[in-house]
């Protein structure tokens, strides 16, 4: 999860853009007097959702969330949000189909799964609930500076996430650009079920081969690290906000991201297999302890006569060798005063991680790291979709939202011996997205 | 290359965006578009958040428009 799901600094040029304030600013100037601050406080403004995600043969979500954020007086603004969410279902183990039926250890080293031939490989034991909390606090700090503070927390059965975050702000050129500066940290610790695998282990698979069940959980055992592990990760964020005429406006970010701890899937696996490509064993991945990221983001809106457009490109770079780029585009018509509907699509393509492979081939020598998790391999994906919103008389607002999700993984110039030849190693992904907001 | 052309695009578009407004910025009373809800940068804040989560569980990247780094184990 993101560590703040907006930049509540840039998100300010709303309320600068307030007409009223603008107004008052402007007569103030021509009487050559200073605007008496105004304590007034604000009300409560909340907004809820409900998401459900849905993935074909695998991983169900439902997602709720509830934010709401008040101004205190002077733009002293508190904003909030809390995320409750619930995963079920089955995730692609990394794994490759085979000709034949398939018997895989759970990771948690309880019980086994099967998987039929031809079938890509899903572990079915996904079962876990998430709960998210946020808090900013934002406040103007000396003329056109603003200054924003916050914490993020999210935490699951097997994993923790703790965030703190700080920005600047500051305006020029009559409130039409907005600089910001932010920086976050964040530590994760993770717990896995079954405990974090030893890189490049064998799975232990019980098929009868074992005296009684203490020699296989020693056999198990083994393969498994003590205690938990973590990630430290600290991002930079600099942005540029430029109202470009009474029409059009625009931001520019680059954010720069660094992380140092455990980045390997302690559930994910690699089949290694022998040049007729039949499965001779599988073994835990294992990903690099370091990463750094570049982003670059561009987004500009665009107040059409009735409706807006929407619009952004993202380029990301790492020194995983993954670059990405996304192109994400919301196009608003108004139907009628209180009522909209909006389109969206959205594309995404990335290249692979240097270390991806989709499987090992039996009798080479083991690669320092690799990870045959296929989000780490080439794809492209797109969404498309429809959103509804009405206007209700009190003035809160109810939204529908519709919308279609495909990945589809590539191969990155892999030859395939013998038997994967006839199978599908790159399975599309299809999910439908759906949610309900309400807005008071 | 898909994206090489994809960047020459987008600097088109930006270059296209920058000459054609030579005096970038508006006066106080010329923000009644701009001062519209759905012009903030995150008039759909829930919508994004949830969409950022959808995508870095599923996706290698994240961040752009807000941070990139820290969060959860979600598959």
């Amino acid at each position: 999860m993101q560590l703040t799901s907006k930049n509540p600094l840039t998100s300010k040029m709303k309320k600068t853009a307030n007409i009223n304030t603008a107004l008052a600013a402007a007569t103030c100037a021509l009487l050559g007097t200073v605007p008496v601050a105004q304590a007034d406080e604000g009300v409560w403004e909340m907004d809820a959702a409900l998401l459900y995600y849905g993935e074909t043969d695998r991983v169900t979500a439902v997602e709720g969330v509830f934010s709401a954020s008040k101004d205190f007086g002077d733009e002293h603004v508190f904003s909030g949000k809390i995320i409750l969410d619930s995963l079920t279902g089955a995730s692609a183990s990394g794994a490759v189909a085979q000709p034949n039926a398939q018997t895989y250890t759970r990771p948690s080293g309880r019980g086994q799964y099967v998987v039929a031939a031809g079938e890509t490989p899903l572990d079915d034991t996904f079962h876990d609930t998430r709960v998210q909390l946020e808090a900013q606090w934002t406040q103007p700090l000396g003329d056109d500076m603003r200054g924003s503070t916050g914490v993020h927390l999210s935490k699951e059965y097997d994993y923790l996430s703790i965030a703190v975050n700080g920005s600047l702000a500051k305006d020029f050129n009559q409130k039409n650009t907005t600089v910001s500066a932010g920086l976050s940290l964040a530590f994760d610790t993770i717990d896995p079920e079954g405990g974090r695998p030893v890189a490049f282990s064998e799975m232990v698979i019980d098929q009868g081969q074992f005296a009684n069940e203490e020699a296989y959980q020693a056999v198990f055992d083994a393969t498994r690290q003590e205690g938990t592990d973590d990630k430290s990760t600290v991002d930079l964020m600099i942005g540029v906000t430029q109202i470009i005429n009474r029409r059009m406006l625009m931001q520019f970010n680059y954010g720069f991201s660094m992380s140092d701890g455990y980045h390997t899937d302690p559930f994910k696996v690699l089949s290694v297999v022998n040049d007729q490509g039949l499965t001779q064993a599988l073994v835990h991945e294992d990903r690099p302890t370091e990463r750094t990221r570049h982003n670059f983001y561009w987004q500009t809106k665009y107040a059409l006569d009735s409706g807006v457009a929407d619009i952004s490109y993202r380029y990301a770079t790492d020194d995983w060798d993954i670059n990405s780029h996304t192109i994400d585009s919301r196009l608003r018509f108004n139907l009628s005063d209180n009522t909209y509907i909006q389109p969206h699509f959205r594309y995404y393509q990335q290249s692979a991680a240097e270390f991806y492979q989709p499987f090992l081939l039996e009798g080479t020598a083991l690669p320092t790291f690799a990870s045959a998790d296929y989000r780490l391999g080439e794809m492209t994906a797109y969404t498309i979709g429809l959103k509804y919103g009405m206007k209700m008389p009190s003035g809160n607002e109810w939204a529908f939202r519709l919308e279609y999700y495909q990945q589809d993984p590539k191969n990155a110039g892999f030859d395939e011996p013998g038997a994967l030849q006839q199978l599908d190693l790159y399975p599309s992904l299809k999910a439908v997205i759906a949610q309900v907001s309400y807005s008071f | 290359m898909m994206r090489n052309k994809l960047i020459k695009i987008t600097l088109a578009l930006i270059c296209v965006q920058l000459v054609g407004c030579a005096n970038l910025g508006v006066q106080p009373w010329e923000r009644d578009l701009l001062a519209k809800d759905e012009m903030a940068l995150d008039s759909e804040g829930n919508d994004l958040g949830l969409d950022d989560h959808i995508y870095f569980s599923k996706e290698a990247t994240s961040g752009g428009r807000a941070f990139a780094g820290g969060g959860c184990g979600c598959n």
